[in-house]
């Protein structure tokens, strides 16, 4: 897909993304991170009910040459993962923001979203 | 993400690359492409089409005078009185240690022997060999400077280049001096990708005609991650992952290559040693996950280590070589790999990974 960055979800500068929605909120990557990775080829999701802590790297995505860390926007407990890209691992690449979605979060602490960046901000970072 | 490339060195092709889209990295002193459009489906156009790859930086070594042959029969392993005229020949330099300090080609042209490097071990190759041929009456030239390389690989990588070529193209192993696409090359049966295929070698200031002639052919670029995933899937060894000082040949397996009647550098060492309690073998994941390189490797006769990992895009797995001990080295042997503090299944397998090793 063509660079995009959607103003319904938050950034992190770590080029991940948290769609929230009230004390709940999904994460992913941003089109940024999957292009530098390149095909992702393997994702392992970490175990439903594991906690992830905001500014941590909470899994793993690995393309042909290369493991990358995923970093957590925001902290909580995890109630779901994309079991999907167990098998289909390259849907991070063609729909980061939609199938490629990792890890679903009952969040600890909302109002960390007001570190998080929006759209604008993400971009101003990306053209540093 | 910048990073400083000023000092890194460029091929005849760079333009080419840039405006292709390329991904560009550091890889032994040089700026090259590692993607075109993506790892996996330059991969795959190799298996199924015909790709083409920069190998520019790749050095060689030119030898020449009364006793070049004496002379690369004392340094490289393989037995040089066998490689006959416009023929290419497979062996490593050792050190006296047995330790591996390069594989190589070497095509016999006439009387003249060339030599094809590791661009990361060949400025320390040419001066290796350059101080061994100080009592032998040859000279040994670093002509890195003269040549360009490309290297056009797949199931239809033959007929692309004999469209541009005015002569029959040399069979595997051989080489052939053609006008391809107008220009002078040295037409060789070599490859690194486990398909059919030739590599060519021409003036620097010729790359840009044939590149262009053969992606005209419909020959796809490819980078050196396919490159990679390529060799792997083959069970070629790399220089620096599979192969090094460290490391025999005998236990990289490549004994075959290794003739010690030849009296070569290394030899007697080999010799001495006997059978090794290590060896280099293939692998690939029964389930989830991808090996690394330096991944320990558990196995019912001790411990090893992964030397290359990847995803192979053929298989849909993960696959790697590593070393073993000799026990458990058995195609079949069921190891596990610790990934990052996760035990993977894997089985040691036959070469080839991939192609499947045909019948009979």
């Amino acid at each position: 897909m063509a660079e995009s960055y959607p103003d319904d979800v938050k950034y992190h500068p770590e080029h991940d993304w948290a769609r929230i929605d009230g004390d709940e909120a999904v994460f992913g990557v941003t089109w940024y991170a999957q292009d530098a990775l390149g095909e992702v080829v393997f994702y392992d999701p970490p175990e439903v009910g594991g906690t992830v802590s905001k500014d941590q790297a909470y899994t793993e995505v690995e393309s042909v040459k290369a493991v990358s860390d995923v970093f957590a926007p925001l902290s909580g407990e995890i109630i779901e993962v994309n079991e999907a890209l167990n098998d289909s691992p390259e849907a991070i690449n063609a729909d980061p923001y939609g199938d490629g979605w990792m890890v679903k979060v009952r969040l600890s602490d909302p109002s960390e979203v007001e570190s998080l960046l929006d759209v604008d901000a993400y971009k101003a970072l990306l053209q540093g | 993400m910048a990073s400083t490339t000023s000092s890194l060195r460029r091929t005849p092709l760079f333009d080419r690359h840039a405006a292709a889209g390329a991904r560009l990295v550091a890889f032994a002193g040089w700026e090259m492409p590692v993607q075109y459009g993506g790892v996996g489906e330059e991969h795959m156009a190799v298996r199924g089409r015909a790709g083409v790859f920069d190998v520019s930086h790749m050095g060689q070594v030119e030898t020449r005078g009364p006793q070049a042959e004496a002379f690369l029969q004392h340094v490289l392993s393989n037995d040089v009185g066998e490689l006959a005229d416009g023929r290419a020949q497979y062996s490593v330099l050792c050190r006296d240690d047995g330790g591996v300090l390069d594989d190589l080609f070497t095509y016999r042209l006439g009387d003249r022997f060339l030599t094809v490097t590791n661009a990361a071990n060949h400025d320390a190759d040419h001066a290796w060999l350059s101080e061994r041929a100080s009592g032998f009456d040859v000279e040994v030239d670093d002509v890195a400077a003269r040549y360009a390389m490309l290297a056009v690989q797949g199931p239809d990588a033959r007929a692309a280049v004999a469209a541009l070529a005015d002569g029959e193209l040399p069979a595997r192993m051989g080489t052939a001096t053609l006008d391809v696409a107008g220009e002078q090359c040295l037409v060789c049966g070599t490859g690194y990708t486990g398909e059919d295929g030739v590599e060519l070698l021409a003036a620097p200031e010729h790359a840009v005609a044939l590149w262009d002639a053969l992606l005209e052919r419909g020959v796809v670029p490819t980078g050196l991650g396919a490159r990679d995933t390529l060799r792997l899937e083959a069970c070629f060894h790399l220089y620096g992952n599979d192969l090094s000082t460290d490391r025999s040949p005998v236990e990289a397996g490549l004994g075959w290559c290794c003739k010690l009647d030849t009296g070569f550098v290394g030899s007697q060492t080999l010799r001495d040693a006997g059978e090794p309690a290590d060896r280099l073998v293939p692998f690939a994941f029964t389930g989830p996950g991808i090996p690394r390189q330096g991944n320990p490797v558990a196995t019912g006769a001790g411990e090893g280590i992964v030397t290359s990992g990847t995803h192979s895009p053929c298989l849909g797995l993960g696959i790697g070589m590593a070393y073993v001990p000799a026990d458990a080295a058995a195609p079949g042997t069921a190891i596990e790999v610790d990934v990052r503090g996760k035990l993977r299944a894997a089985e040691i397998r036959e070469k080839p990974l991939y192609p499947p090793r045909k019948a009979g």
